[in-house]
């Protein structure tokens, strides 16, 4: 094993409790778009098919890379919209609710 | 040399991930959570845009390709669904990452099949990916109603899985050790096939659990693709990976262990369970279901200190929300005060309801978490009960019922109980409900929405 894939296990380990941290403040209100935007938030996976694509040579290498890279935009894109929009949500009926 | 890209590049990554960190830490309060996940949106843009600067890259227009086609079409369909579609909007997306980190480390392993490292990496990104996207299709079906949302069993089906799961990992082992990519065929598609086994048996109202678990899933093939990435020659980009996928591993674990808890059954339970129709034997209901007119309990709400509306999904199938509001708004006009309990599992994603009755334009303080208003029920004049069932199930009380022990709302403690309800049958869980047969419960039977509308009716003519 390279010592980068040692380095990336320590941040690995470290964000794992950063994650746990951070989302057992979320409450029970807002669990959906939680759950939808640590869904976008994944979506970083079409960095990784970027860096495949990009370096591929094969043609079979290329469809695949293809494949990924159309996937991980769907999952960005969709994954953000969604989100955005429960939020949008939360947001009005908070105004509505105010004082006239 | 390091080319001056490459410092760019990483530097983007860093604070990208710093923001997604703040995105998701400002989730703990609904003012702030919109321009964190804004804020994060901008950070990806930009993350993903930078990723094209890295040494050594070509195949520029298959990746503004990709970038476009698959990019309008999540943005499309993500603007055009409905929001009662949510859940399986969002098992469908997180199927998406699944099915890309798969893609991934089918070609990392075309690549570096002979590196024991990437290759193993890989491969277990390769098992969790596929499993995520074949589930979240599963999910999906049954969701949106194309798949029966009951659970799909069939004789042996444990051990078949379980040899098309081992079957599956043997053939990528193989194709590992012997550097023949041939292998890997059939690999994928009998980790494909296991993640459509797995999901099959999973029923309706299990999906809050089964929705995180596969987000979850997804994070974590996420960060195994990261890893095999640093392996590799552009390595920077794999750091992201992994911290944004352990990110999202960990935090989607933890929602799914909350999800699990909150029906009071382990994640092996959920997963493995095929759960429902063990009621037990013998049992008789005391007492009868008791009907009511629309009209009589529109008097009863409108004179009502307090009313506590429990929805579940009951609500969603009808879309009756929007009702509901403006029977809250009727009521409150009386001077009634209105509020709603939410069960964390009500609906068929984590905070369902919560969506739902925003959606409605219902004030979020007007929601109100188990915990926070089941001690108020007893001192409630009327708890409307609106397509909920296991949920509000008494017999969760009861020790050597199947739902024992499960954190329920104690809508039976109120002073009357109304429950609005298709028909007689059972929920999910397939247990008779002892609220219904309560002396003080009475139930309107119909659609959620059109006994709502009626309640609204009965009400306006009144006043």
């Amino acid at each position: 094993m390279s010592a980068d894939l040692w380095t990336a296990l320590f941040i690995g380990i470290l964000s794992a409790f950063v994650g746990y941290e951070v989302i057992s403040r979320v409450p029970v209100l807002l669990h959906t778009p939680l759950m939808s935007g640590s869904n976008f938030i994944h979506g970083i996976v079409l960095v990784g098919g970027i860096v495949v694509l990009g370096l591929a040579t094969t043609p079979l290498e290329e469809a695949i890379g293809l494949v990924a890279v159309i996937m991980g935009a769907m999952n960005v894109t969709g994954g953000y919209v969604v989100t955005e929009r429960i939020l949008a949500m939360f947001d009005r009926s908070k105004k509505k609710a105010g004082p006239p | 040399m390091i080319a001056w890209q490459t410092p760019l590049v990483d530097g983007v990554y860093v604070v990208a991930i710093l923001v997604f960190i703040l995105g998701l830490r400002s989730m703990s309060s609904p003012a702030t959570a919109r321009r964190g996940i804004m804020l994060a949106g901008v950070a990806m843009f930009i993350a993903v845009a930078v990723s094209v600067l890295l040494p050594g890259e070509s195949n520029f227009a298959l990746i503004a390709l990709g970038v476009f086609v698959g990019g309008l079409a999540g943005w499309y369909w993500a603007r055009v669904v409905q929001m009662t579609a949510m859940p399986q909007m969002v098992a469908i997306f997180n199927g998406m990452g699944g099915g890309a980190a798969g893609a991934i480390a089918a070609v990392e392993l075309l690549v570096s099949l002979g590196n024991p490292v990437t290759a193993g990496l890989s491969l277990a990104g390769a098992v969790i990916g596929s499993v995520s996207i074949a589930g979240s299709i599963i999910a999906f079906l049954k969701l949106q109603g194309w798949l029966r949302s009951k659970p799909i069993v069939f004789p042996g089906q444990q051990p078949v899985n379980l040899a098309v799961l081992v079957i599956g990992v043997a053939f990528g082992g193989y194709a590992a050790y012997s550097v023949q990519a041939f292998w890997l065929l059939p690999f994928f598609l009998l980790m494909i096939l296991f993640g459509f086994l797995f999901a099959l048996p999973i029923g309706g109202a299990d999906m809050p659990v089964v929705i995180s678990l596969f987000n979850a899933f997804t994070g974590i093939a996420v960060a195994l693709d990261g890893f095999a990435l640093v392996n590799g020659p552009l390595g920077d980009a794999g750091y992201a990976l992994v911290v944004a996928g352990t990110l999202v591993g960990a935090a989607g674990s933890l929602l799914t262990l909350l999800m699990a808890k909150a029906m009071n059954r382990s994640v092996g339970n959920v997963l493995f369970g095929a759960f429902g129709a063990t009621e037990e034997t013998g049992r008789t209901m005391a007492g009868s279901m008791k009907p009511m007119e629309a009209d009589d309990a529109a008097v009863m709400m409108a004179y009502a200190n307090e009313v506590i509306i429990v929805p579940g999904y009951g609500m969603a199938v009808a879309q009756a929300q929007q009702k509901v509001k403006e029977l809250a708004d009727l009521l409150e006009a009386k001077g009634v005060t209105v509020k709603y309990a939410i069960h964390p599992v009500a609906g068929r994603m984590p905070g369902h309801m919560n969506v739902l009755l925003a959606e409605a334009g219902i004030s979020y303080d007007k929601l109100f978490d188990r915990d926070e208003i089941n001690s108020e029920f007893p001192n409630v004049d009327v708890a409307l009960v609106i397509g909920a069932n296991d949920v509000v199930n008494p017999a969760a009380h009861r020790q050597g019922s199947p739902l024992f022990g499960m954190p329920i709302l104690d809508v039976d403690q109120a002073h009357n109980v109304l429950v609005i309800k298709r028909g007689q049958g059972k929920g999910f869980a397939g247990i008779e409900n002892d609220l219904f047969y309560k002396d003080n419960t009475h139930l309107l039977y119909g659609d959620a929405q059109q006994v709502v509308a009626k309640l609204v009716a009965a009400l306006k003519k009144s006043s």
